[in-house]
């Protein structure tokens, strides 16, 4: 492939949509009464209807349709009053009953919209639906080199996700966003994502695949009034990934087209490893699912009374929390981002609850612990210290206990594992030093070790007395106030 | 043959729980009966001897412990072979179940075993209940006791044979497009199809599911209203189960009155194709509806004639999905090598026969895509007139008759390579599927030509199955004190050797 990101974006213009399936957090299954805990022995969590043995039929989890209305709600989508299963036929081993029970022209949830933050800016990303159907059993095919079903020798079903249910929030096209599409698009998911948290309805672990996306992305010419063929690429499970995808597909259908060829409707597969798309079967795309409504199930007709009451039941979401705390902690919109995406807000939420000053939290989480961190190749809330020592430490260093040196010192300590911050002070007798007699000493000898600074500062270059309060910081091991070092040097220099 | 396969399933419960008889004799009478016809009969795929005295013998063991026996108690029933039961397979007449045995009890069987009733064995069947003769079982048709030349109707035949020949007091079936109500037609005996959502399909293997109903034989009408009563009810497996009482069958087959009571003459079930015996015997019902006190009208239901085709859309668009579980990969039959698919195709080439074979691709054309609107979405606009047709009628008349089914029982082979001949056998019965209405075809004589079983059918609004019980038992007494005896009597022959 020969055409940039950037050489491609000169010329086209792209538009994709997301089609992200979410494993709801139900307590059983779908249609059965089968528990959904992840990780069982294989085909333990089955039972006649997840297995689709004959005879057996499907009833609602009434939860999993409260947890789609939430969803539908938190997207600000309207709610079917009445909607109905459909039967979506295809076959395929690990699906017990060659059909998947999903929605097709009649969702519970459509027509609503998430607002993403990038760069400062907000970008709607339309949705068209949010339907509700089953996982299919999972996998394994052994014996092949590409571990896909194509030259097994083999093939192993685990039923147990079976019949677990599953949402499906499909966007609309999201056109306009030119070069940031990969960012918008990782930013939807990312959002996407923490709004489903923060309602409860599901770990969304993409790497446990409950949460998993198919990323649609078209070129056209810039200025074109129509948009060009779209692709699907498969298998985007991760953040990173959906990024690296849209960009993939992007500077591949800007080859193709250059090379005077055509973009195929396809589906593609995203590879982690190496970062591109390759071509899926087109026999897929020959597919015709023969959707018809389930006849086993009765129409859901949700009362409006109840729909209602879990609009009101609902949490604060990302985007009224991200409002929230913009306006009481004085925040730009890319301060917050820097902490959304520091993976922090939780964080300094709870240090600020804990009688830090916004500004002080941040400080600290962005800063010393967020480095940390980053060496220990950790998430920052996964660090072994609390937001209540976080706001301990901003305490002692705004009552001049402790300088900033010193609390980087605590903090150490606090994380290796030698107790409180207070403990920590105590044990490593980390309190600055506030006795200007004992501070006197050191500044005396900083002066007679360097007599051409000292000549330096006397012909008015004040700021070389930096170095010898550099020195004193490091004779008193960091325990003295600068500031009044640096008074004290001054002082006896005038 | 033993005096106790003649009773009827109200004296043999009623013998039972006073510990005047045992279930276990019951039992022993009935697979004596068994081993001595259904070799001839073919009735059964699955008996279990062993099986089923042990059920009688813990019958006879909670009525010795002083516990409450139900209202079937040591009743054998004839199970047709599509409703799963642990300890027996499950082939619903086709080679691409054989030797499944279901891991799980369907809730009306489950219901029955409560009630006291015996399985004594599983029932021949078309195919996944395609057919309406037994001809399209995978294990060979079952023939009728009233000439074993001529088919037991379907696709219950099985079991309506079962219950004619007396192997079997009582029987289950399941009515999809009148496999209940024809096979007791042809057979002489009394063939109910419930409301639909009456009784769960719950462990009853799907042929087209928004239509399938189990429902009861017996040989009179309050043997059929006991069993009916004993199976029904909400059931929370089945989401199209109906959250309501039972309708108060055995209570109305008790009390046979058709006095005051407004009765429609489908007129559009008659006339072309229908043989003369039968209309002669329909006929002279009518009369004698009108002599008990009925007011007996006619009443045009236009969309009927519709009924046919679309069902030929609707159920096999049902069965091309209902049906692809069938693929080798997890039970059953499995054949061929390869990948998956070369599995899954050489499996279903294998195991289904031409019948079932030619509705699945029927219905998987009615449903691509291009074709939906004009075939799966029309046939369900007509299943709406339909079901206005009954409301208009129901507004008028308090119940529907008409002949069953055009013709008595046909000769085994005469309509096997005609599809279309056959489908015309369930002309009458399908409108009260796809309304999901109650329906059930009583006894009514002999037709005078072939002197082979007529019947009658009723049909009321959904959940007004009393109604049904109510005429039948009304029609049942009156036919019977005319001829003298019950009619089944009459059969010559196997009947009563």
């Amino acid at each position: 492939m020969t055409v940039t990101y950037e050489e491609a974006l000169q010329k086209y213009e792209p538009v994709f949509g997301l089609e992200t399936h979410v494993e709801l957090g139900t307590l059983t299954k779908m249609f059965c009464g089968c528990i959904t805990t992840f990780g069982a022995e294989p085909n333990t969590h089955t039972c006649p209807v997840c297995l689709g043995l004959p005879g057996s039929l499907p009833v609602v989890n009434e939860r999993a349709i409260e947890y789609t209305i939430k969803i539908g709600l938190a997207l600000n989508c309207s709610i079917a009053a009445w909607c109905r299963f459909a039967r979506k036929n295809y076959f395929y081993p690990d699906m017990p009953k060659n059909f998947q029970i999903s929605q097709y022209d009649e969702p519970l949830c459509t027509d609503g919209y998430l607002d993403v933050g990038i760069g400062g800016k907000t970008v709607r990303v339309g949705i068209e639906r949010v339907h509700l159907e089953e996982d299919t059993g999972k996998s394994l095919h052994v014996g092949g080199a590409t571990g896909r079903i194509q030259g097994a020798e083999y093939s192993l079903v685990d039923y147990n996700r079976a019949g677990i249910p599953l949402v499906e929030i499909v966007t609309k096209p999201v056109p306009g966003t030119r070069f940031l599409a990969p960012e918008v698009a990782k930013a939807y998911v990312t959002e996407l994502r923490d709004v489903l948290r923060s309602l409860d309805v599901s770990d969304v672990r993409m790497e446990e695949g409950s949460m998993r996306c198919d990323v649609n992305t078209s070129i056209s010419l810039i200025g074109s009034a129509t948009w060009g063929t779209r692709t699907e690429t498969k298998n985007v499970n991760s953040l990173r990934s959906v990024e690296r995808a849209v960009r993939s597909e992007i500077e591949r259908q800007a080859w193709v087209l250059d090379e005077g060829g055509r973009v195929i409707q396809e589906t593609r597969h995203f590879h982690e490893d190496s970062g591109v798309t390759t071509s899926g079967r087109s026999k897929e795309e020959a597919q015709d699912y023969r959707y018809f409504p389930e006849p086993d199930l009765v129409p859901v007709a949700p009362d409006a009374d109840w729909v209602e009451s879990i609009r009101a039941s609902l949490p604060e979401l990302p985007s009224a929390r991200r409002a929230r705390l913009i306006d009481s902690w004085s925040l730009s919109e890319l301060d917050f981002e820097a902490l959304r995406n520091a993976g922090a807000l939780e964080a300094v939420e709870a240090t600020v609850a804990a009688g830090a000053s916004p500004a002080d939290a941040r400080k600290w989480w962005l800063g010393e612990l967020a480095r940390r961190a980053n060496d220990a190749g950790l998430e920052v809330s996964e660090l072994p210290i609390t937001p209540a020592d976080v706001a301990r430490i901003a305490a002692l260093v705004a009552a001049g206990t402790l300088n900033d040196q010193l609390a980087r010192q605590v903090i150490e300590g606090v994380l290796d594992g030698e107790g409180t911050p207070d403990e920590v002070v105590a044990a490593r007798g980390l309190a600055v030093v506030s006795d200007d007699s004992a501070l006197l000493a050191a500044v005396d000898e900083a002066i007679a070790a360097n007599p051409d600074v000292v000549a330096r500062i006397r012909d008015g270059k004040v700021q070389a007395a930096g170095v010898l309060v550099g020195a004193v910081m490091k004779a008193t091991r960091g325990q003295a106030d600068a500031a009044r070092v640096k008074d004290l040097i001054l002082e006896r220099l005038a | 043959m033993s005096e106790l396969t003649t009773k009827t399933a109200a004296e043999l419960a009623a013998a039972v729980s006073t510990g005047e008889i045992s279930a276990a004799e019951v039992t022993r009478a009935h697979l004596d009966r068994i081993a001595a016809v259904d070799d001839r009969v073919k009735a059964f795929l699955h008996v279990n001897p062993e099986d089923a005295l042990a059920q009688a013998r813990d019958v006879d063991r909670r009525r010795a412990a002083g516990e409450p026996l139900g209202a079937l108690a040591g009743v054998p029933v004839a199970v047709k072979d599509l409703f799963t039961t642990v300890g027996a397979p499950a082939t619903c007449g086709s080679k691409i179940l054989e030797g499944w045995y279901p891991p799980y009890e369907s809730t009306v069987t489950r219901r029955l075993r409560d009630a006291g009733a015996v399985l004594i064995g599983k029932t021949n069947m078309d195919e996944f209940a395609m057919g309406s003769s037994t001809e399209n079982s995978g294990f060979g048709p079952s023939h009728n006791p009233w000439n074993l030349a001529k088919v037991p109707g379907g696709s219950s035949g099985g079991s309506a044979a079962a219950v004619a020949a007396y192997e079997a007091p009582l029987a289950l079936g399941t009515d999809t497009g009148g496999s209940i109500r024809q096979p007791a037609a042809v057979c002489g005996i009394v063939g109910v199809k419930p409301t639909y959502g009456g009784n769960s399909r719950y462990g009853v293997v799907a042929f087209a599911s928004s239509l399938d109903t189990p429902g009861p034989f017996g040989r009179t009408v309050l043997d059929a209203a006991l069993l009916h009563e004993a199976m029904s009810g909400h059931d929370p497996c089945d989401s199209t189960s109906i959250d309501a009482p039972v309708p108060p069958v055995v209570e109305a087959a008790r009390h046979g009155d058709v006095a005051g009571l407004r009765i429609g003459i489908v007129s559009e079930f008659s006339g072309d194709g229908y043989q003369p015996g039968v209309m002669t015997r329909f006929t002279e019902a009518v009369e004698l509806l009108e002599s008990l006190g009925a007011k007996v009208t006619e009443i045009s239901c236009p969309h009927f004639k519709y009924a046919l085709p679309a069902y030929y859309l609707i159920a096999p668009s049902e069965v091309s999905s209902n049906l692809a579980r069938f693929d080798g990969m997890r039970y059953g039959l499995r054949t061929g090598g390869g990948s998956a698919e070369e599995v899954m195709a050489a499996t279903r080439a294998a195991g289904f026969g031409a019948e079932v074979k030619r509705r699945i691709m029927l219905g998987t054309y009615a449903l691509s895509s291009g074709y939906y609107d004009a075939y799966y979405g029309k046939a369900q606009q007509v299943r709406t007139l339909i079901i206005r047709d009954f409301d208009n009628a129901f507004s008028q008349v308090d119940v529907l008759i008409s002949p069953p089914t055009p013709t008595t029982a046909f000769d085994i082979g005469e309509r096997a390579d005609d599809p279309m001949a056959m489908y015309l056998a369930d002309l009458c019965t399908i409108p009260s599927n796809l309304a999901g209405n109650a329906a059930i075809s009583v006894p009514i004589g002999l037709a005078p030509e072939d002197g082979l079983p007529t019947g009658l059918q009723v049909m009321a609004p959904p959940l007004a199955d009393d109604r049904l019980y109510r005429v039948a038992a009304a029609v049942e007494a009156a036919f019977t004190e005319r001829w003298g005896h019950p009619l089944l009597t009459e059969a010559k022959g196997l009947v009563t050797a």
